[in-house]
């Protein structure tokens, strides 16, 4: 048998810090590749599995060394005494993909520069035959019309296709180990899909190892052969992916794959790892008594409807020159949500379904149709008392919290401006309540953003939009740049509040499996249009329309881990 | 592109109708031009005479329009201090400042831009510091109290170079240069470092923070992934990119380097422009001042539709439209 592809032992990797301690990224990491094997690098924010994948591509930001272990690629023993890989040469023995297809290919040149100037420099090859090779890879790598494509710019190829010229980039030199950071976190499923098969098939053929770095068990139940489990740099459990994900024998494992939301079934809850504080429940109570007072007033059973919505982007410019017509982001979408539900909003990127929550909350300007909120309708602009009775909650928590601004005055600004709070005396009362609610300790409020993780910031988001007493919550991805275990306990909290305070959700994400578990009823997006609306339970048991059914089957699912062939190329 | 360069020059005509409207009202309504060109002792009636024979009886917006048309044939009036006309007065003392900002600025880029690759590859080791402070004085100083400190030290106390004046030129048919004598290159030197100093520090300043920008992003950790060498690295596929607001600055640069170096020549007594205009203020010659402000809205018009281009010419993504 020839030699393993990535052989590590006892890798360690330290970050000085100021003070003269250490800090130990990745500690005492064993790990084994064989030839045409996929190996997953598992673990959520911080676990160091990323560290792994730098280290072994010379990328070590600056500080960060490699402190003990050796490491081999393809045989061959890389030498760390520089605190980089000096034995192996980057881009010939080892390939690197990495997140985001959009920001990894260079804007100002050709894709057959970028191919090209690897093979260059590594193979001495001259321009000629680094085009031809080129050529052959964006073959391989399965672009279509792959000789126009050598003369595009990355921002005329799509995030699919970019991902594509990626892989060819990395694996031009043919080399014998690919390390693969997040390859598919950026794309929507569909392509998500596309790029495992790729990667799959080229494995196959290429006898490639692949050190997988992702957060997304899903994708390891789908593409891996064995899995590496990390957590706080230690190696938690190793094993075979069928192994690990089903029979997890680390609680902390066993939690981290139970906090994966499944599509095949729905759950009352989300097993959570972590636990909720004592003052939660009582603090969600006692919001729930302050949600049920005020609702004397005969409303209708449909909180919001929306009618013929359209919405339309990039049409005019200065002086009536240039681009005429603009692109149609919504066309004509109508639905209607009743009050105490959770609504969901599915699609992939470009399908408008943000669009659809930004016109709801009145951030976009509508070319056509009506938004009717609590039997009224409503236009761009709206009277205060509408403005408070609808929030928003954003996908990203480090954008959306101002870091300039105390907790509780973020928190306060709302209550005053709304005029749920009588004064900021009062407002303080309720602050403490919001922010037990949302499961933080109370003390939370003195501090600035910064204090908090990304979880935490993201519940801290949700109080605020639960301090003008809303009665919708427009929530844009709430939990997509959050780790598995964080985004059960959010979905949990959400969930929760739901039950408690009977309020309503507007729930946009592009996770089926997230929205499996979330939502009462759910519409499918598709190029700006609503291709199919249904109860959750019915449209993931029996979908009608042919794009739901394609989304639904190319999800990476973690339930279908025993359906899957038995890997060939892999080694005990 | 076409479209994009259609619209920007619509907005560049707009520009110079608001700055031709504005060296008219200024020629017209800054002081009494009859009052200023006739001798103290002229009576009414010869005054009156002046008037309508410089056409300003006529109503506004006829006085207007033959300003327009004859500032769009090249006629920019009669200065009042020598009698002579104005666009002849520019043409000779044009040479002597381009001279002195494309000088100025080949300082600056050439300095500029190594200076800031340099500082942005290696942020910590002691000439990035030292380049650093240094430059914050560049940015710091007065350009009166750099071009004076150079006099002192390179004219007054060494005497190594000359202090004032453009040294000999060479008549290039109505261009003169000052660039083929020894004179002329030596007395080049000095206002030429002294306008270039805040333009280095500028640019370095900027190609140090895009620089870094650029090294930090995903496509810059590719290339380094796959092994392609550091100086291919910096200097072809990152140094590209953090030069793309480069040439917005330098383009906005010639143009205040242009306008305002009256300072400068003020100090140096340079033959230019600037000191034109500045003796046009003492002396209120109107029609030279209003000539001037046109000249300097025509400029920065003209140079920022050449960095329209520039842009879409460097960057694919601005080209894409035309394809």
């Amino acid at each position: 048998m020839s030699a393993a592809a990535l052989s590590i032992r006892g890798l360690r990797v330290e970050y000085p810090l100021e003070d003269g301690r250490v800090v130990a990224a990745v500690d005492g990491l064993d790990l084994e590749i064989a030839q045409g094997e996929i190996h997953a690098l598992v673990g959520e924010s911080g676990a160091g599995k990323t560290t792994v994948g730098n280290a072994l591509m010379g990328l070590l930001d600056a500080p960060g060394r490699v402190a003990a272990g050796r490491v081999a690629i393809a045989g061959r023993n890389v030498d760390f005494r520089t605190g980089r890989a000096a034995g192996i040469v980057q881009g010939r023995d080892v390939g690197a993909i990495f997140q985001d297809p959009m920001t990894s290919l260079n804007p100002l040149f050709t894709v057959e520069s970028q191919i090209g100037e690897t093979l260059r420099f590594h193979l001495g090859l001259d321009r000629e035959a680094a085009r031809a090779r080129a050529l052959d890879l964006l073959r391989a790598v399965g672009i279509p019309e792959p000789e126009r494509r050598l003369k595009a710019y990355p921002h005329q190829l799509s995030g699919g296709q970019r991902q594509r010229v990626v892989i060819a980039a990395a694996l031009s030199c043919d080399p014998k180990l690919l390390v693969a950071d997040e390859p598919t976190t950026a794309l929507d499923v569909s392509v998500q899909a596309q790029i495992l098969d790729l990667v799959r098939a080229l494995v196959r053929e290429r006898g490639l190892g692949v050190l997988l770095v992702t957060h997304n068990m899903g994708v390891v139940a789908e593409i891996a052969d064995r899995v590496t489990v990390m957590r706080g740099g230690k190696v938690v459990e190793s094993g075979k992916v069928a192994d690990v994900l089903t029979r997890p024998k680390h609680a902390y494992v066993q939690g981290l794959v139970a906090a994966v939301p499944r599509i095949d079934k729905r759950l009352a809850r989300f097993a959570t790892i972590g636990d909720e504080t004592a003052g939660a429940q009582a603090a969600r109570d006692d919001l729930r008594t302050r949600y049920m007072r005020p609702r004397a007033e005969k409303v209708p059973d449909a909180i919001l409807e929306v009618a013929n919505l359209t919405v339309e982007y990039g049409s005019g410019s200065l002086l009536g020159l240039g681009r005429k017509g603009g692109f149609r982001a919504v066309d004509d979408v109508s639905f209607a949500v009743k009050r105490g539900e959770i609504f969901g909003i599915v699609g992939e990127s470009g399908s408008g379904k943000t669009t659809v929550a930004n016109a709801v909350a009145g951030l976009v300007r509508t070319a056509a149709g009506t938004i009717r909120f609590a039997g009224q309708a409503i236009g761009e602009k709206r009277p205060r008392a509408l403005r408070g009775a609808m929030q928003m909650v954003f996908q990203d928590p480090y954008a959306s919290l101002n870091s300039r601004m105390r907790i509780d005055d973020a928190l306060a600004e709302p209550m005053l401006f709304h005029g749920v709070a009588a004064g900021r005396s009062d407002a303080d009362a309720r602050i403490a309540m919001l922010i037990e609610a949302v499961g933080l300790a109370p003390d939370a409020g003195r501090r600035y953003p910064f204090a908090f993780s990304g979880g935490q910031r993201q519940r801290l988001s949700i109080a605020r939009a639960l301090a003008a007493e809303p009665q919708l919550v427009v929530c844009d991805e709430p939990t997509s740049s959050l780790d598995v275990s964080v985004q059960a306990q959010i979905l949990n909290l959400l969930k929760d509040l739901r039950d408690a305070t009977g309020l309503t959700l507007l729930f946009i994400s592009h996770d089926l499996a997230v929205v499996r578990q979330m939502c009462d009823r759910v519409a499918v997006m598709q190029g700006g249009r609503i291709v199919e609306l249904a109860d959750c339970d019915t449209l993931f048991a029996d979908p009608q329309h042919a794009y739901t059914k394609r989304l639904l089957s190319l999800v990476p699912n973690v339930a279908r881990i025993g359906n899957r062939l038995e890997p060939t190329g892999a080694s005990p | 592109m076409t479209g994009v360069l259609l619209n920007r020059l619509a907005q560049a005509l707009l520009v110079m109708a608001a700055v031709t409207a504005i060296a008219f009202a200024m020629f017209r309504y800054v002081g009494d031009p009859v009052l200023i060109m006739s001798r103290e002792d002229a009576t009414p009636a010869e005054r009156e005479e002046l008037r309508a024979a410089l056409g300003l009886d006529a109503p506004i917006v006829v006085q207007y329009a033959k300003f327009v048309g004859r500032v769009a044939v090249g006629d920019l009036g009669i200065s009042y201090r020598n009698q002579r006309p104005v666009a002849k007065l520019l043409a000779e003392r044009l040479p002597a400042t381009l001279e002195l900002v494309a000088v100025a600025m080949a300082i600056a880029l050439g300095l500029g831009i190594p200076l800031g690759v340099l500082s942005a590859l290696h942020p910590k080791a002691w000439y990035a510091q030292a380049i650093q402070a240094v430059s914050l004085l560049g940015i710091s100083m007065p350009t009166f109290v750099t071009g004076i400190g150079l006099i002192m030290l390179f004219a007054v106390g060494l005497r190594w170079l000359p202090s004032f004046g453009r040294g000999e030129t060479v008549a290039l048919g109505w261009w003169t240069t000052g660039l083929l004598t020894p004179s002329g290159l030596r007395s080049l030197i000095l206002p030429a470092v002294t306008l270039a100093l805040f333009s280095i520090t500028l640019i370095m300043r900027l190609v140090r923070a895009e620089m870094r920008d650029v090294l930090a992003s995903d496509y810059i950790r590719f290339a380094r992934a796959r092994g392609l060498p550091r100086p291919y690295i910096h200097f072809t596929l990152a140094l590209r990119n953090a030069l793309m607001p480069v040439i917005t600055v330098t383009g906005l640069q010639v143009g205040s380097l242009i306008a305002f170096a009256i300072v400068t020549e003020t100090v140096f007594q340079w033959p230019g422009m600037g000191l034109l205009f500045i003796q046009a203020v003492s002396f209120v010659d109107i029609p030279v001042m209003s000539a001037y402000l046109l000249f300097v809205g025509f400029l920065f018009v003209a140079i920022n539709m050449t960095v329209d281009v520039l842009y879409a010419i460097v960057d694919p993504r601005l080209r894409s439209g035309a394809r």
